[in-house]
């Protein structure tokens, strides 16, 4: 599903040049569900940013489902963040002006589907991640927990490759965190391809497998055995 | 790019974002608003100065007389001109290629009555030609013609509001009337451009004046028509010519200023005419100013719209948004609150200027009017500079990449 080759980025700091990633190779097969540990600075949010086509690499390949992504035009790249990906972001980033169900059908706009396809399929989204007598109201209505489940309907509404989600709980708290992990093991389950980028051991302890960022090096890859979520969701 | 479905999400968008869309909108109403209005008030204000000159011929001279203020050819300055009833004779005599009519004039005020009714109007004694000088419109009889002129016939034309106060609702025509002490009969009722004072005043035969007067010749002042054809330069000629004429005829010093005078309705025209041009030049640069400044206006808010929907245009772009997607979503949304805000105000500026009509006749502007062509052209004009001033900052959106927006707060 995505394979990275000695990917390098820096960024420019006025005259001082600021090397983020050095080098990252790994693969991630059909189905997994990894978590990008590490601490704040290590390069790991740099890292999902490119895998999402939200920033470019300097040097190194990405190829995503067979398809390599290189010198990506702007156009380019919004057609391949929409028909292979998903994003789901720590502050949600939904459109307050637009109600739940405008929100999750919104990618499908991007694609050309029909307003009334794209309402019935966002409202079963909606409906899957429990949220469909919720489709009318604005996300300034909506608790935290609902408003990360609403975007996580909308990057599932395009039905991507692969779903990246950048510190999907960091603005939740553990309870609610532990709900939208259960969402995303339940998408996995589903056979979904998905990143989280985390900081939280707990939450990382919930994916298959652990990446481990050290100053822009991996410094440990391992497969770990998969806590349930839904074992600390309180049931009714 | 222009689906139904693009459309929907443009008013959608604009009905969730009312501020936003007041902000643009009312600014653009504004600015066509007030290029309508300053641009009608304009062609109001030319309106009255045409105005002015439409009451009476344009085609005429005015001949008063003055008293000299050199001595020549032995008269002592300080000598009164007076004209009579030859000189009239002499100019229709000497000058039958530009002359198109000479009529004299008598002014005096009398005290008027019919019946119970009396009041004081100015009476005018003239020639049958006068009607065409002064484009007396007859309502109900006849003019004055040569022969009560010849015959010195005590007949009346009065104006219709003379009519109006005397007569009530009375016929006045074949009714005598008593002109300060004398019976006349008026034959005709006119009604005039030139305003309620016009409209009251009553014309006698001239002949008919000087018999009442010791059977005098005297004249007041005469106007001369000339014939149209000959011109602008013609008319100037012309008028030199007359000037010379009269001067030789009454000894007065060629360089006198003051032995007679006359007023020239073409070149007071053509003045007009120039100053209202500058007028027209002057409303225009203003008018053009408004719609500039309209144009900035629109500009500045693209800019802060485009600031504010930074996060939103990313976020966009991260569920697959193309940088034509963003510009078209921007500029879309701009052209339509334009189009509609523009052409709205634009019909309220001539409303306001079609309500409008004489109420500002006091300030000099008379039925204030906007070429329906140039009030659309501006209206337009400001909606695509305003998209393109629009495309400047959605072009910088469209292209800020889409993690950059996303971190915008």
């Amino acid at each position: 599903m995505i394979e990275i080759k000695d990917l390098h980025k820096s960024y420019k700091m006025g005259s001082n040049s600021l090397h983020v990633l050095k080098g990252i190779n790994f693969k991630a097969e059909d189905g997994e569900l990894v978590a990008i540990m590490g601490s704040s600075g290590s390069g790991k949010s740099t890292l999902l940013n490119i895998l999402g086509m939200l920033d470019e690499a300097d040097s190194g390949e990405y190829v995503l489902d067979g398809i390599p992504i290189k010198n990506l035009n702007e156009t380019k790249a919004a057609k391949y963040r929409n028909k292979f990906l998903g994003f789901v972001f720590q502050s949600f980033n939904l459109i307050n002006y637009k109600n739940a169900m405008e929100n999750v059908s919104l990618p499908l706009y991007y694609q050309g589907m029909g307003r009334k396809e794209r309402n019935e399929k966002a409202m079963k989204y909606l409906e899957q991640v429990g949220l469909k007598q919720w489709a009318t109201h604005l996300p300034n209505e909506l608790s935290g927990g609902q408003k990360q489940r609403v975007a996580i309907a909308r990057a599932m509404a395009a039905e991507p490759k692969l779903l990246l989600a950048d510190e999907p709980t960091g603005a939740l708290d553990s309870t609610t965190s532990y709900e939208v992990m259960d969402l995303i093991q339940k998408i996995n389950d589903a056979g979904n391809t998905i990143l989280v980028v985390t900081h939280e051991e707990d939450i990382a302890h919930m994916c298959k497998r652990i990446i481990h960022l050290k100053d822009g090096v991996i410094v440990e890859d391992k497969k770990v055995k998969q806590v349930r979520a839904a074992d600390y969701v309180q049931q009714g | 790019m222009f689906s139904r479905d693009n459309w929907k999400e443009i008013f959608e968008t604009i009905r969730k974002n009312k501020l936003r869309t007041f902000l643009s909108g009312f600014t653009v109403a504004l600015g066509i608003f007030i290029f309508v209005s300053l641009f009608g008030f304009g062609n109001g204000l030319i309106n009255t100065f045409d105005e002015f000159f439409q009451d009476d011929a344009t085609n005429v001279f005015f001949f008063f007389p003055g008293r000299t203020s050199k001595p020549y050819k032995g008269f002592k300055s300080e000598r009164q001109i007076e004209f009579d009833n030859s000189d009239i004779e002499d100019i229709k005599k000497n000058f039958p290629m530009a002359l198109e009519y000479i009529t004299p004039r008598i002014t005096r005020g009398a005290m008027v009555r019919y019946k119970s009714e009396s009041n004081n109007y100015t009476t005018r004694a003239v020639g049958e030609s006068h009607q065409f000088a002064e484009k007396t419109i007859m309502m109900k009889g006849r003019y004055l013609n040569t022969l009560d002129i010849k015959d010195k016939n005590k007949y009346a034309v009065i104006g219709r509001l003379v009519e109006q106060d005397l007569f009530d609702d009375e016929e006045a025509l074949g009714k005598f009337i008593d002109i300060g002490g004398s019976m006349f009969k008026v034959i005709g009722v006119f009604q005039d451009d030139g305003g309620d004072n016009e409209e009251r005043m009553i014309y006698l035969p001239y002949t008919t004046r000087q018999l009442l007067e010791k059977n005098n010749d005297k004249i007041d002042q005469f106007i001369v028509g000339f014939k149209p054809e000959i011109g602008y330069t013609g008319a100037m000629a012309f008028e030199r010519s007359l000037e010379r004429y009269i001067k030789e005829k009454k000894v007065i010093a060629p360089d006198d200023e003051n032995g007679i005078f006359i007023r020239n309705m073409a070149d007071a025209l053509q003045q007009n005419q120039q100053f209202a041009g500058v007028l027209q030049l002057i409303v225009a640069f203003v008018a053009f100013g408004t719609i500039i400044a309209g144009i900035i206006g629109i500009s500045n808010i693209m800019v802060f719209v485009v600031k504010e929907r930074t996060k939103e245009l990313g976020i966009r772009k991260a569920l697959g948004a193309t940088p034509a997607n963003v510009i078209s979503t921007i500029l879309l949304e701009s052209v339509f609150i334009t189009t509609i805000s523009g052409f709205s105000g634009m019909l309220f500026g001539i409303a306001l200027l079609s309500s409008l009509g004489d109420t500002l006749e006091d300030y000099f502007i008379t039925d204030p009017y906007i070429n329906t062509g140039t009030a659309i052209f501006a209206t337009i004009a400001l909606i695509i500079f305003g998209a393109i001033a629009g495309y400047v900052p959605a072009n910088r959106a469209a292209k800020i990449k889409p993690i950059v927006a996303l971190r915008d707060e």
